[in-house]
């Protein structure tokens, strides 16, 4: 029998990005918020010691413990999915902060396309042009109306960058200036400059130089010290829940974090959540909270997992095509990119920044003309500079041993002497593209692991083929001696680090028969239950998603306020 | 630069620019913010650069104790230490896996939680994946290398009638060639599995912090001017190519 505790206004579940941002939000407004968070409390001073390619990197140190849950995988419906046993292809955050600690802080706003992907691309193409299984939906707002909170979470986070001239219109412009350039940064800017190609100092949340928020958070500025992905920042530099959103929430005295404390259900009476069942993971008790309002604010998997096993929304049947909870899965085409190599120069490729890079969007949603390819939707190309450890870079050019003599040779004279440009691509939906429940496989709980049915498109490979071939001729310009790109795109392979860009299961849309929510993150199913994040997005675009995961939080503190004034479905 | 209010937010305490000034080839150009002056202990940094001389003086006089066995027989040892070097051989650009500690790196981590394959999936049941799918066996890290290593030795007296270690260079290529290629017929791993493993660690031994006993003396690091763990770069990264000497997290401490 479950430990039953006081009732109280609000229960996170999860304190991320999403957590930390909805907590802050509400107790500022004197709600009493209680953060249920799995992992264990961290602070900056964590991470005195971070300068450790191999525990971080690794060894996957602030990662989720693996052996204790896990993810299957399975590239179509025809074949067992199998338990991700070691990482690879993406990394699982853990602990407070979650995800939002070992990101790289590359802070984007989704383009105005993305917003209304399937009423755009019809308008310019016609129907034809999106295959027949490709199931990209309006997301049931647009990027006039979500800007806002673009602007308040680059305002919370101190986002350094410079004006974007392919993207959505700024009611501002970026709170703080932008990151300095390198030699590398300005090779790549110069190249494609003369292209006729639009570059721009990619916006950051390592800070360029110190800043205090609208919340009256000071943080200092970015060392540059290159130890961002996968590692916390020890300066407070880059921009996490733990130094931005969490303290303020803290400072009101009406959050409550429980770390340890794994949600396991959700619990409703009717179509109401009531609160949540949890386990201390360091006693083994079982503790119900119950509350007024529930938000969900885990990583994208936990929070399709926890609606499926709680029997909250309908599941998605993909035979049928109907249903929603875990629909729309998507991910990313990182591969489209190319290495160059210099025999007469050498960068300071071991310095660098998170987000230290520069981006064009030329061929990014639909700012080019799709008439003649073979997909949609494209992807930002970036030169970046995130500062390369030794251990996982070892570039060599095509053709060379990948050891002995001739390996340890090259691999030590491109050390300083390569550069890549790389095309991060969007992800479409398909049918047969979705998150469920494992038959099979179990957590350390004896509950189902979330699966994963997903694999590349046809829609992958062309894209994919395409941003290579820019990359490539951006590359050339840039007077590489020579050049490797990527050749084919291959299988999705689960093994091979490309993205912790997950997304979709909990889609946000217009219409409850084909979204889970609506735009303010509220399940359409039950009126007092958010669920926050990337979960929400229906397709991934060509950027990394924290920046709209900010927005649409924002957003839905916006919702739960105003939900606690009137209450009912938001819109 | 920002201005002046903004800067006043973070004062410098003396320990931490102390700390930068010792610890630092570069020495930060915006040394503000960041918590890790106030942690280290006032009593070290004020000592710091006079232990560090004597430090050089007890390093030529003390042995290095680490260098021992926590998982390995002496033959696997010596296995590994000859296959690693042939994977990451000594050369002009400086020493090879074997001078560089890799074997005992390789042995250290076997010892541990990623030889146990502590925090990774190893629930039943197991069945044969898809490649895309990724490893699906049953067996640890610690058993591959078990299973591996005697394979080589075995594979090596089959072809040749000698140890692995008997052999000169061009076999051992060979040897390990074959298990790069799947030519060795093992039932219970897989060859090419085993000899990824052994190519990735290697790499993690030649270039991981010197703390895992691997990296011996930053060498692998000033072989590719790798600068190690530095504070920061905020005086290089707008700059062309410069040569930083290492620093390792040892120097992270303190100076103890």
């Amino acid at each position: 029998m479950a430990k039953k505790l006081p009732k109280v206004d609000v229960v996170i579940v999860g304190v991320g990005w999403g957590g930390g941002i909805i907590a802050s939000e509400l107790t500022k407004k004197g709600i009493n918020v209680v953060g249920l968070e799995r992992g264990k409390e961290r602070t900056t001073e964590d991470y005195f010691m971070v300068h450790d390619e191999l525990r971080y990197a690794l060894r996957y140190e602030l990662f989720q413990d693996l052996s204790k849950e896990t993810i299957t995988f399975r590239g179509n419906e025809k074949i067992r999915a199998l338990p991700m046993r070691q990482y690879g292809s993406f990394l699982l955050g853990d602990g407070l902060g979650g995800a939002g600690v070992h990101w790289n802080g590359q802070t984007y706003r989704f383009l105005p396309y993305d917003f209304e992907i399937r009423s755009k691309t019809i308008e310019r193409y016609g129907e034809k042009k999106i295959p027949k299984d490709m199931t990209i939906q309006d997301w049931g707002i647009t990027y006039d109306e979500l800007e806002p909170y673009f602007d308040t979470f680059e305002k919370m986070s101190g986002i350094s960058g410079e004006e974007n001239p392919l993207a959505g219109k700024r009611s501002n412009p970026y709170p703080t200036p932008p990151m300095k350039t390198t030699p590398a940064l300005e090779k790549f800017k110069k190249a494609a400059t003369n292209m006729k190609l639009h570059p721009y100092s990619r916006p950051s949340a390592n800070l360029s130089e110190a800043y205090t928020n609208p919340d009256g958070v000071s943080r200092a500025a970015c060392q540059y010290c290159a130890y961002c992905e996968r590692f916390g920042c020890e300066y407070g530099a880059k921009a996490d829940p733990v130094v931005t959103v969490i303290p303020v929430a803290k400072k009101t005295g009406k959050f409550e974090i429980r770390t340890h404390s794994n949600v396991r259900r959700i619990l409703y009476s009717g179509n109401k959540a009531t609160g949540v069942l949890y386990t201390d993971v360091t006693t083994g008790e079982e503790i119900e909270q119950p509350a007024d309002l529930v938000v969900l604010t885990s990583y994208v998997f936990s929070n399709v997992r926890l609606l499926l096993m709680s029997g909250i929304g309908k599941p998605y049947n993909s035979q049928t095509g109907t249903g929603v909870i875990g629909k729309n899965y998507a991910y990313q085409v990182q591969k489209g990119a190319a290495t160059g190599f210099f025999e007469n120069e050498q960068f300071n490729n071991f310095a660098g920044a998170g987000a230290l890079g520069m981006t064009l969007d030329d061929y990014n949603g639909d700012n080019f003309d799709h008439s003649n390819l073979n997909f949609i939707h494209g992807g930002s190309i970036a030169i970046s500079q995130t500062g390369q450890r030794p251990i996982q870079n070892n570039k060599v050019p095509s053709g060379t041993a990948t050891w002995g003599k001739e390996f340890k040779n090259q691999s030590i004279k491109y050390a300083n002497r390569s550069l890549s440009v790389g095309g991060q691509g969007a992800s479409m939906p398909f049918k047969h593209h979705y998150l469920d429940l494992d038959p099979t496989y179990k957590d350390a709980f004896g509950d189902p692991l979330m699966r994963i049915t997903f694999d590349f498109e046809e829609q992958d490979r062309q894209l994919s083929m395409f941003l290579a071939s820019k990359c490539e001729e951006i590359m050339k310009e840039m007077g590489a001696d020579k050049i490797d790109s990527l050749k084919e795109l291959g299988p999705y392979d689960i093994t091979t680090y490309q993205s912790t860009h997950n997304t979709g299961g909990v889609i946000m849309g217009a219409d409850p028969n084909t979204s889970a929510v609506n735009n303010y993150s509220q399940m359409w199913d039950m009126e007092n239950l958010f669920v926050v994040g990337a979960s929400a997005f229906p397709h991934n675009g060509g950027y990394n998603p924290t920046g709209t995961v900010g927005a649409l939080a924002y957003r839905a503190a916006e919702g739960i306020l105003t939900y606690r004034d009137k209450g009912g479905i938001l819109v | 630069m920002a201005d002046d209010s903004k800067q006043r937010e973070y004062p410098e305490s003396p320990s931490r620019r102390r700390f930068i000034r010792n610890s630092g080839y570069v020495i930060g150009g915006v040394a503000v913010g960041g918590v890790l002056g106030s942690l280290l202990p006032k009593k070290d940094s004020d000592n710091k650069e006079v232990k560090k001389d004597e430090g050089k003086n007890t390093t030529e006089k003390t042995e290095n104790f680490t260098l021992a066995l926590m998982y390995f027989t002496p033959e696997q040892y010596k296995i590994t230490e000859a296959a690693t070097e042939r994977i990451f051989p000594a050369d002009d650009n400086g020493p090879g896996a074997k001078d560089l500690g890799v074997a005992f790196f390789i042995d250290h981590q076997l010892s541990g939680e990623w030889g146990f394959n502590g925090r990774e999936y190893m629930q039943a049941p197991f069945f044969k994946g898809e490649k895309v799918q990724g490893y699906q066996g049953r067996l640890k890290r610690r058993e591959i290398f078990d299973i591996g290593l005697r394979e080589l030795q075995n594979h090596s007296l089959s072809t040749y009638k000698k140890k692995f270690i008997e052999l000169n260079e061009d076999e051992q290529d060979a040897i390990l060639k074959d298990f790069e290629e799947d030519k060795v017929n093992i039932t219970t791993i897989s060859a090419s599995g085993f000899f990824k493993m052994l190519r990735s660690s290697t790499l993690e031994g030649a270039y991981s912090d010197p703390l895992y006993s691997g990296n011996r003396n930053m060498d692998g690091w000033k072989m590719r001017d790798y600068p190690g763990s530095q504070m920061a770069y905020t005086n290089v990264i707008d700059k062309d190519f410069t040569k930083i000497p290492p620093q390792s997290l040892r120097d992270h401490l303190g100076g103890h």
